[in-house]
């Protein structure tokens, strides 16, 4: 069976400042999304059920052959790259065009791995533009996978309800941020990870037409917070404090 | 302008959206049409606050679980109705739905979108990114857009002159997944996003305190929630109560915030509260950052002793 997790590279978040409201990307490394990492996981638990081979997917710049180790280092066995300087800032729908045609470069995906967001967009649509561009059934939002005779058995966590759903394979699904704990890698198998089998593909290999960008952003600003601070020193000043601001109303 | 199309198969998230087409209605002009799917109270509901047509699809071979068929029909309904512009939900069928509907009709689609506005004709949206550190404000540059707006971001519609309602004839794809089963949860049905007041606490609250936190949020007439890794990680709560990028985004009119730190996914789910007062026995701690009133001092002395005040 091939197992396919799909990984976006983002800066880490943790790392960004903010300077005059701006985000400061500049030297802030890449890493894969967490939400991401939580893909890789549940593709490796799965393998580690049924068997297989699990294969990472991912566009982004030239970095990502170096950011792909991480995926490679904690389990996956191989990596179909779109690495090209030229896929900085996509949008969502250009996104999904090239992991759909990543995705048509192995031989039978037979499920498809998501996460329910990336780690800095967290839009949650590219799994399901790659599903409806490769004509597969889909399910979102994934807490529990259970494959058995080609039919995935899938927990779609909703705000309010679980939804038992049997699908056919192969198909698409995005899981949750919480369906597992991801593992880190031992260092046997990060000194291993470099060599694993990459194919790497320029966007012009890619065989496909983008379409024109869909998005544009007019700006991208840190929040303004006019909160007044004042420092309540007891108990009694909070209350007092709760009383002026009408909360107490007895 | 073109018409604009709303769904949401849940009827408060629907009725938000009507109120965020009448924006587009008011400033463009932009008809109103609204879709239901084995509904027909909703479609009723609908029909009397202020969409201008109701196109009501009944066929008891459809289930909500399956987003191919849910996409197909938004999109014939969309066509129908001459509406270039579709409206979700940002719950998570929504945003499962939009991914579907803006490839299957070549649209654009931002997700999560708290506001909108009209510049010059032009719809812009704002939604968080870089995991709520930043907030973009963004255009949808093709002439289909599909927009799905966060639950609460926008009042639900109140009743307004009766429209139109059709039925709407689909034509239906193969069904592709099969619903075994559903489980609801949410046994005690308590909505953090409608309350007035939050008592939100973190992982400096320690377990015996909660009552104290509970009594505080009963006497000023509100709720408990939580920062998320003590609902993940402790368990003390459920998901429903986590304030943040990964649970609700609530604006109250107070929040109490106690022995939370403050990270950038924590907050964005209560920098729009009206009033927020944070403890915190770090006087260095973010959340200070936020907060109207600013209190260093241990959890444990200041829920006890407001739940005594307050008794
Ligand atoms: C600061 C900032 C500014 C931006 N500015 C613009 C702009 O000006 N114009 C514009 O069009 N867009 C802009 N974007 C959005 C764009 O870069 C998206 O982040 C990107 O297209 C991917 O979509 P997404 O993050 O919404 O993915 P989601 O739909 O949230 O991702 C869901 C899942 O899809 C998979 N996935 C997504 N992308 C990839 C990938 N590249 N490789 C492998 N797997 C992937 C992952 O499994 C991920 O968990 C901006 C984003 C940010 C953070
Ligand atoms: C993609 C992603 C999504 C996320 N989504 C969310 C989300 O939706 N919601 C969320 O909350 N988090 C989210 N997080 C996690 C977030 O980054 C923080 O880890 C989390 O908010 C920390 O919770 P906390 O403040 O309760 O705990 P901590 O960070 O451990 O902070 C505890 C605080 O309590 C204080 N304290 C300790 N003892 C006492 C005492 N006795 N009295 C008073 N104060 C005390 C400490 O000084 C500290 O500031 C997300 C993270 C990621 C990466």
């Amino acid at each position: 069976m091939n197992i396919v997790v799909a990984m976006k590279q983002i800066p880490d978040l943790q790392q960004i400042r903010i300077r005059e409201r701006k985000p400061v990307l500049s030297g802030v490394p890449l890493t894969f999304g967490l939400i991401d990492k939580n893909a890789l996981e549940a593709g490796i638990q799965l393998k580690e059920a049924v068997g297989g081979n699990l294969i990472v997917v991912s566009a982004g710049n030239e970095e990502l052959e170096e950011t792909v180790k991480e995926a490679l280092a904690v389990g996956a066995d191989e990596a179909y790259l779109a690495a090209d300087n030229a896929l900085a800032g996509l949008d969502s729908s250009q996104n999904a065009q090239i992991l759909a045609a990543l995705i048509r470069k192995i031989d039978t995906p037979d499920i498809i791995i998501f996460g329910e967001g990336s780690g800095d967009n967290y839009s949650g649509q590219v799994g399901t533009r790659v599903a409806e561009i490769l004509g597969l059934p889909s399910v979102a939002y994934v807490s529990r996978i259970e494959v058995k005779d080609h039919t995935a058995r899938l927990v779609r966590s909703l705000e309010d309800a679980d939804e038992l759903i049997e699908v056919q394979l192969p198909c698409i699904i995005t899981v949750l941020g919480d369906i597992n704990e991801p593992r880190l890698p031992s260092v046997t198998q990060v000194l291993k990870a470099g060599k694993k089998r990459r194919e790497v593909f320029a966007l012009s290999d890619l065989g496909i037409e983008l379409s024109a960008k869909t998005i544009s952003t007019i700006s991208d600003l840190a929040p303004v917070s006019q909160r007044k601070q004042i420092a309540v020193k007891s108990l009694d000043e909070l209350l007092n404090v709760l009383q002026t601001e009408g909360f107490l109303r007895r | 302008m073109a018409g604009v199309l709303i769904y949401s198969d849940k009827q408060n998230i629907s009725l938000e959206l009507l109120t965020a087409a009448q924006l587009l209605k008011n400033g463009t002009g932009a008809k109103i049409n609204a879709l239901t799917v084995n509904n027909d109270e909703q479609a009723a509901i609908l029909s009397g606050s202020g969409a201008d047509v109701v196109y009501k699809v009944t066929d008891a071979d459809v289930s909500l679980a399956d987003s191919n068929i849910i996409a197909e029909i938004v999109k014939q309904a969309a066509e129908k109705a001459e509406a270039d512009i579709i409206f979700l939900g940002s719950n998570r069928r929504g945003k499962e739905l939009a991914g579907r509907l803006a490839q299957k009709t070549e649209a654009g689609c931002l997700t999560d979108v708290g506001g909108l506005a009209l510049e010059g004709g032009t719809i812009e949206c704002t939604r968080n990114s870089l995991g709520g550190a930043t907030v973009a404000r963004q255009q949808i540059t093709t002439s289909k857009k599909v927009i799905a707006l966060s639950p609460h971001s926008f009042e639900a519609a109140g009743s307004a002159a009766a429209g139109n309602t059709l039925e709407l004839d689909i034509m239906k794809p193969d069904i592709t997944s099969k619903l075994v089963e559903v489980k609801n949860r949410s046994a005690d049905a308590v909505d953090i996003q409608n309350a007035e007041v939050l008592v939100i606490v973190g992982q400096g609250v320690e377990k015996d305190d909660l009552v104290h936190a509970s009594a505080i949020a009963k006497a000023l007439g509100g709720e408990v929630a939580c920062s998320k890794p003590v609902a993940t990680d402790k368990k003390w709560f459920s998901e429903d109560f986590i304030i943040g990028l990964s649970g609700k985004q609530c604006r109250p009119q107070l929040a109490i915030i106690l022995g939370v730190s403050g990270q950038v996914q924590f907050t964005v789910g209560i920098r729009d509260a009206h009033v927020i007062a944070a403890v915190n026995n770090d006087e260095n701690a973010f959340i200070f950052q936020l907060a109207d009133y600013a209190m260093v001092a241990d959890s444990k002395d200041v829920l006890a002793g407001l739940a005594k005040a307050l008794s």
